[in-house]
């Protein structure tokens, strides 16, 4: 396993005070917190702070910590001395209360269930709820507009026959409603983590992520879509077919559109009690000059237009 | 647990649209009625319509309003009313990039 130095997960120096610690905790938990943090590692961020603090606020883990050395570096190959906690007393209880999971090797080997610092974790109390677990889920706009039913498959830690730790596949059927939006989630009561003492399962949670589309960007419930069109079409005006997540639909194009015009669809976006819109922009595109003909008929237009698009420019 | 084909497990989107009741709430947040009650007193999440508690139902985004609200407090060590007040800012921050982003498509797009 790797050496972690938190200290320097919380930029301290090793003689810091433990009001430092809880200072340089603070400032970085509020900046790396998964709910308020803009941070694109945040989470992984987040839960390397909450572990360094988690064995630096507290002074016996400290010191047991601050024994192993000041030589090590992290990612450095570590294996914790075999004596390494002789000589200290720990309490147990009131641990790892920081949503206990997802805390690397390193710490479960010093301050884990199955170091010498498992305490009262996971026994306090008698039947209490299982732990909520949470997961992505990618669908594709389509999926949203019409509704789906996935199979995910979750990995979930288990406990063989033999007693060992191990990790279980689980396939659960999901019903996805329409009309979700990026970022909602979805609750699967009873399917998280299990309870212990009787008590019940945790809940699942799924946060909808929409896969990349080639043609549509979703804003909320609305929907962007690019259409291009002829000189012609964008010049006298249209009836042409635009794609929509519901298919395609007429779409009139009023004389004298330009570039990036942009139409609205009411109502077609994605659907809900307020459905979402979509919004057409218009892109218009020329049609290559690579025949005689058609060169003869941008000369033509060269001549016959005295159209200069920079005029108000200047320069 | 059976083995063979998955049953499809009933879903609740924590949306606008959706609602629960205050049991329910209590549950999915792993809260106490009385705590739920100090967080409606606090404004951090709101029955829909008048009534007495039992009969309250909240829209189901109160869910995960909850349940960041309680990971502030325990993460931040806020309290109730700054747990509420980051949740109101938080809105406004998404309202503002949402916006943001479809100024900048709009942009993009040389329209307007």
């Amino acid at each position: 396993m790797e050496f972690k130095d938190y200290y320097r997960t919380l930029g301290l120096e090793r003689d810091a005070s433990q009001e430092d610690v809880k200072r340089a905790y603070r400032r970085l938990a509020r900046k790396f917190h998964p709910d308020v943090s803009k941070e694109p590692d945040a989470e992984e961020r987040f839960k390397e702070v909450n572990e360094a603090y988690e064995v630096l606020k507290d002074p016996e883990k400290r010191a047991a910590y601050d024994r192993l050395g000041s030589e090590w570096k992290t990612g450095q190959e570590f294996r914790p001395p075999p004596d390494w906690d002789a000589g200290f007393e720990f309490r147990g209880g009131g641990f790892t209360d920081a949503g206990a999971g997802g805390f690397s090797d390193f710490f479960e080997a010093l301050f884990g269930a199955r170091g010498p610092f498992a305490g009262a974790h996971g026994a306090r109390g008698r039947g209490f709820q299982g732990e909520d677990h949470h997961a992505k889920i990618l669908i594709g706009l389509e999926d949203a507009y019409h509704g789906t039913t996935r199979q995910i498959q979750l990995e979930v830690p288990a406990v063989d026959a033999h007693g060992r730790l191990v990790r279980k596949t689980r396939t659960l059927q999901v019903r996805i409603p329409k009309g979700v939006t990026e970022g909602q989630q979805i609750r699967l009561a009873g399917q998280g983590g299990p309870g212990a003492g009787g008590g019940p399962a945790g809940d699942l949670y799924l946060e909808i992520a929409f896969r990349p589309h080639p043609q549509f960007e979703a804003h909320g419930r609305d929907i962007h879509v690019t259409l291009p069109i002829t000189p012609w079409e964008a010049a006298l005006g249209a009836r042409v077919q635009a794609p929509t997540l519901g298919g395609p639909v007429d779409l009139q194009i009023p004389p004298g559109s330009q570039s990036g015009r942009k139409l609205r669809l009411k109502g077609r976006g994605l659907p809900g009690r307020t459905p979402g819109d979509q919004y057409v922009t218009l892109q218009i595109v020329t049609p290559p000059a690579d025949t005689e003909p058609a060169r003869r008929i941008y000369e033509q237009m060269a001549r016959t237009f005295r159209f200069d698009p920079r005029a108000r420019q200047g320069g | 647990m059976p083995r063979g084909d998955p049953v499809t497990l009933p879903t609740l989107v924590l949306d606008e649209e959706s609602t629960v009741g205050l049991g329910e709430l209590c549950r999915a947040a792993h809260i106490s009625a009385e705590r739920l009650m100090a967080m409606v007193a606090e404004g951090l999440v709101e029955p829909l319509g008048k009534g007495p508690p039992a009969e309250w139902r909240f829209a189901a985004v109160a869910v995960t309003r909850i349940r960041t609200a309680l990971r502030l407090q325990r993460d931040l060590e806020v309290n109730l009313a700054g747990a509420a007040l980051a949740l109101d800012l938080l809105d406004e921050v998404r309202r503002l990039r949402a916006q943001v982003r479809t100024l900048e498509h709009r942009l993009r797009c040389g329209s307007d």
